[in-house]
């Protein structure tokens, strides 16, 4: 099996500042990858590399389309660099509102992501638009209503059904529930780990909660200094971690 | 008999970072072989490494020097060199892990949480949840307890939750950390005759058991490890 997403070398500076640096890994369909260190480490950075928004100074990314061809992520042309962006990736910001057109309803929100495919039918983008509502586990009737009248964990869950609506196959995911309540984030947790599995996504989360890594991710990468000091599966990492700094990193969260 | 497992010159030793980069080696020299329809009793005093050596097995500690090989299919895997798909694909089919304590995921029914492992096998939500409250029923936990998650359980409560986890996926290989531990007696009952059914049914299981007992019940042979001296 072909690898979803293939990085090799990744690399960016800032001026004199290395942000990033010789970053390689394949992700597989079904896959979630978690991307764990503190601010400051190159999560961040290396997302936006990944998902196409920040042109990397060195390395590659490579996406196997949907017909089995390799696309070199930064030698497409913009066009369809952004076409992928829009139907076979999402992307889930920490902020609900970065993400969501705030002055269009609902339903135009999940829609529009659909219209960019090409579908021109009112009706039956409103049922999708319906549809994903309930998968996401928001009433119907607020369709019509705008974001900006949600609650926090309502407006996250509405950016998830906008992304997930044209059917990705990876969906990037900065810090999902960062800026959720409690109890807030333990049931948008749960209804990402069901849509994972069940829609067989390949995710690249990235965290700096470790319980968050632990409950989604499969794998993990642990990042320093904008290099990865350690990779392995997640309860490799969280339970027995090898480099000094994740040890330091595992050691250092309190226990509720 | 096949070999369903394959231990050579295991060795483990933890190095704390934090603590100035001390050196704690637990295992050393570790080899056996354990065949499908046997139960290998690992013995050994607390402290000995027992739990760290099945946590190797399984491929949560890192294997850092010697050999673990695991039929998988009509393949040995060895888990030295396994990709971590590949060790995700052993614990999907091949191996289970009983261990002391139930990871609970937050808002997840019991009935779900026990399902899962044939879910992830592609096995239909209607069938896996019926086979989940069979093996729920099996173990006498209360109907009523299923569609609750089961974080506040009683200790024993959880245990059988984890077992009935890891029974219902049939796995050829179980690794079983004190299972029966904070159990009363007819429910240690149940679950050394489910151990007893599943290695006659050939399965190949390595456990710790810390009642005499259910060691002789379920145990077929048993295998010492060791506490390694600290070196000079």
């Amino acid at each position: 099996m072909k690898p979803l997403l293939r990085v090799a070398e990744l690399g960016k500076r800032f001026g004199a500042r290395t942000a990033v640096a010789d970053v390689g890994f394949d992700l597989y369909a079904g896959e979630v990858l978690g991307i764990v260190g503190e601010s400051g480490s190159g999560k961040t950075t290396l997302l936006r590399m990944l998902s196409g928004q920040l042109t990397p100074d060195q390395g590659r990314v490579e996406f196997t389309a949907r017909d089995g061809e390799q696309l070199d992520l930064y030698a497409l042309p913009e066009f369809r660099r952004r076409l992928l962006m829009r139907t076979d990736w999402g992307y889930v910001h920490q902020q609900a509102r970065d993400g969501l057109r705030l002055a269009v309803s609902a339903g135009a929100n999940i829609g529009e992501r659909l219209m960019a495919q090409g579908d021109r039918h009112y009706g039956r983008i409103r049922d999708e638009a319906i549809d994903w509502l309930q998968r996401v586990e928001m009433p119907a009737e607020r369709i019509d209503e705008a974001p900006t009248t949600f609650s926090g964990g309502m407006q996250q869950r509405l950016q998830i059904a906008r992304n997930l609506v044209t059917r990705p196959r990876l969906v990037f995911m900065d810090e999902p529930t960062a800026s959720l309540d409690v109890s807030v984030q333990a049931r948008l947790l749960d209804l990402l780990r069901q849509l994972v599995a069940e829609l067989q996504l390949a995710v690249v989360l990235v965290t700096h909660d470790l319980a968050v890594a632990r409950l989604l991710a499969h794998r993990l990468l642990v990042m320093k200094d904008g290099r990865v000091v350690e990779a392995g599966l997640t309860d490799q990492v969280l339970d027995d971690p090898q480099h000094p700094y994740s040890q330091l990193l595992v050691s250092s969260v309190l226990q509720a | 008999m096949t070999t369903m497992l394959r231990v050579r010159n295991l060795a483990k030793t933890f190095t704390l970072h934090p603590q100035g980069g001390i050196r704690l080696p637990v295992l050393g020299g570790v080899n056996f072989e354990v065949a499908a329809g046997e139960c290998l009793v690992l013995a050994g005093p607390s402290g000995a490494g027992k739990s760290t050596l099945l946590r190797t097995l399984y491929g949560n500690y890192r294997l850092q020097e010697g050999s673990v090989a695991i039929r998988h299919g009509d393949k040995m895997i060895e888990l030295g060199n396994a990709s971590p798909q590949s060790i995700l694909s052993l614990r999907r089919t091949t191996v289970g892990y009983v261990s002391q304590f139930l990871r609970v995921i937050p808002r997840v029914a019991t009935l779900d949480l026990v399902a899962e492992p044939l879910r992830a096998r592609g096995v239909t939500a209607t069938e896996a949840n019926e086979r989940a409250a069979e093996w729920l029923a099996r173990l006498g936990l209360p109907a009523r307890l299923w569609h609750l998650p089961p974080a506040t359980f009683s200790g024993g409560e959880q245990q059988r939750v984890n077992i009935a986890r890891s029974m219902i996926a049939e796995y050829p290989l179980l690794l079983l950390d004190e299972p029966t531990a904070s159990l009363d007696a007819d429910n240690r009952r149940i679950v050394v005759d489910l151990m007893n059914r599943a290695r006659d049914a050939g399965a190949a299981l390595v456990g710790i058991f810390h009642d005499a007992d259910v060691r002789a019940a379920v145990g077929t042979r048993s295998y010492a490890v060791e506490p390694l001296r600290e070196a000079a």
